[in-house]
């Protein structure tokens, strides 16, 4: 019999059954993320289900993220309801302006190899990076895990994603998950694990595999998981509360699909309105006017991504007349890097709406709005109508480098360009 | 048996064309939010939705956010059920979850407005005659389903159950 693929090894361990492709186990959950806009909508299911007690409170946590700070009563309603709560059971909550739930469970170490980490929201697919088998579920399921600490789950068919070759000067991990959602379509994986492997993980390090981790889900991918490695460690020193081992795959192990990418030779990419495997090589909408570009989100969000931006930025003399550039940062802990280091203050500088940090106006629920008529181009990972929050608004998504080309021009350009 | 009228959408519509992240943001409660279903690609859908329609539409149904109100709010219309050629997971499950039949088979020769039977392992277009093989939840998908969803289901076991 064929030996197992990484999805496939973790989910034995976490069901104590001996757990193939296509099996349904029933799983203990390691750590499982609610937000703001799911936890609510849990609470209703968690007390309709009888639940009184949360089952370990130590595996849950809550953020208030996507409507962060509160923009209405309704929505401020909603954290008092979630602050009460996690005070009540002992859940550690993350508040307003610490973060987006998923960089914060990765920054302070709540996914770690090997693990089942859960989120109620579907990015918490980004911690497959961290060779966690990471998933996202809805309310109902987060209020079964609050009661139980358990989940079912079908195992997945995996496809191996093999990547070789070094990135090019002005490309980058965005380019590559663009590129690989344009190969394998909106529904590609649906059901199905993708697990990363090659030779061309040796230049991605922790923060680079985030943004293909979490662009999986735009190819319908129950999960993205990475091998653990040296670059794992790394990120995770200091940051993992114990110890831990990663999950190697089987040499053997079955792939339903096999997909190489050679990341030497990919251009820089943009995913085309309305969807994100949209994606063609930037040239092809060269010149397209943006009076929006948007910095931010659980996948362009982090430091190296404001610094990529600050740099095609300055080098290009700044925002042209008639843009509005809005920065996110992705947790707390990164707009202080970004003030220490100074790219805060060149933002500033050079004109830029600095939001608190959380979602932002990644799905139109608090911070700018485009207008109707207006162009977007974002870090962020969906781009479907209205999903900044106006449907007469047309969003493009690209990588940092790329969104701050498109401001510098006032229309979409090769970042390579422009520096 | 579950029967109805067709409503008929396309590929790859994602949850915020379902019930939009902003509408969500206002209100959790079905009853309000049926009234902005689909507002996004049809703004006449919700005026026209009756408690028999069921929805009709191609593959990856439900992709994008996980957001549970895509699922109540269809059943706060009175809809029973969606037949895709496939959904997104997380569309899927929580349809499950509350009770929401996802039922997967070839939908592409089924028109707006034709009177659709839902059958034991298939569906039956009533206004063609044509019956389409159809893929149906099995195991503890199915047994969720049949206890209602997941609310009755863990108040009659508690946990779950292989
Ligand atoms: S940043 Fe955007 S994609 Fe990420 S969790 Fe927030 S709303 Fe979702």
């Amino acid at each position: 019999m064929a030996g197992k693929t990484i999805s496939e090894k973790i989910l034995s361990a976490s069901s104590g059954r001996y757990a193939r492709a296509g099996d349904v186990v029933v799983c203990r959950v390691d750590a499982a993320l609610g937000t703001d806009g799911s936890v609510p909508m849990a609470l209703d299911y968690f007390q309709a289900m009888g639940g009184t007690g949360v089952f370990d409170a130590r595996r849950i946590v809550f953020a208030l993220d996507h409507y962060a700070p509160a923009p209405s009563r309704h929505t401020a309603q909603l954290h008092q309801r979630m602050r009460e709560f996690a005070a009540e059971h002992g859940v550690e909550l993350w508040d307003v302006g610490e973060g987006i739930g998923h960089q914060l469970v990765v920054e302070r170490g709540r996914a770690l190899p090997g693990q089942l980490v859960v989120g109620a929201d579907s990015h918490a697919v980004t911690y497959g990076a961290l060779n966690a088998f990471a998933t996202g579920i809805g309310s109902s399921d987060l209020a079964a895990i609050l009661i139980g600490g358990r989940i079912w789950l079908r195992v997945p068919e995996s496809i191996r994603v093999t990547l070789t070759g070094r990135l090019a000067a002005g490309v980058y991990p965005k380019d590559i998950a663009l590129a690989l959602a344009g190969r394998l379509g909106a529904d590609g994986a649906t059901y199905q694990a993708l697990e990363f492997a090659g030779s061309g993980l040796a230049d991605l390090d922790l923060e680079d595999r985030l943004v293909l981790s979490n662009l999986t889900v735009e190819m319908g991918a129950k999960n993205g998981i990475f091998p653990a490695d040296d670059r794992t460690l790394e990120y995770l020193r200091g940051r993992a509360p114990g110890p831990f081992s990663g999950v190697e795959p089987d040499a053997d192990a079955h792939y339903v699909r096999e997909i190489a990418i050679a990341v030497d030779e990919l251009a820089p990419q943009v995913a085309l309105p309305h969807q994100a495997d949209r994606s063609v090589a930037i040239a092809e909408a060269a010149g397209t006017a943006v009076q929006m570009v948007y910095l931010g989100t659980c996948t362009g969000g982090r430091v190296r991504d404001f610094r990529q931006a600050r740099d095609v930025l300055k080098a290009g003399g700044g925002p042209a007349r008639g843009v509005q550039l809005v920065v996110t940062p992705a947790s707390r802990a990164v707009l202080e890097e970004l003030a220490r280091d100074g790219t805060l203050a060149d933002f500033i500088a050079m004109g830029a709406v600095v939001q608190t940090p959380g979602c932002g106006s990644c799905c139109g629920t608090c911070g700018a709005i485009p207008g109707d008529g207006v162009n977007v181009i974002s870090t962020a990972n969906r781009n479907f109508k209205g999903r900044m929050g106006n449907g007469s608004a047309t969003i493009y998504l690209a990588s940092p480098a790329a969104c701050a080309a498109a401001a510098v021009r006032g229309a979409i350009a090769d970042p390579r360009e422009v520096v | 048996m579950i029967a109805g009228r067709a409503r008929v959408f396309g590929d790859d519509i994602n949850t915020d064309y379902i019930i939009t992240s902003r509408r969500k943001r206002e209100s959790l409660d079905p009853e309000v939010l049926r009234r902005y279903l689909f507002e996004e690609i049809d703004p006449a859908f919700a005026a026209s939705v009756r408690a028999d329609d069921l929805i009709v539409t191609g593959k990856n149904f439900g992709c994008g956010s996980a957001m549970e109100v895509a699922v109540t709010a269809v059943l706060g219309a009175g809809i029973r059920a969606v037949l895709a050629r496939s959904f997104s997971r997380t569309y899927y499950r929580n349809a499950v979850n509350n009770g929401l039949l996802p039922v997967i088979c070839d939908t592409n020769a089924i028109r707006e407005g034709d009177g659709i039977a839902i059958l034991d392992d298939a569906v039956r277009n009533e206004t063609t005659g044509d019956k389409i093989a159809a893929a149906m939840p099995t195991g503890i998908a199915l047994e969720i389903i049949q206890a209602g969803g997941l609310v009755p289901y863990f108040r009659r076991h508690g946990d779950f159950r292989l």
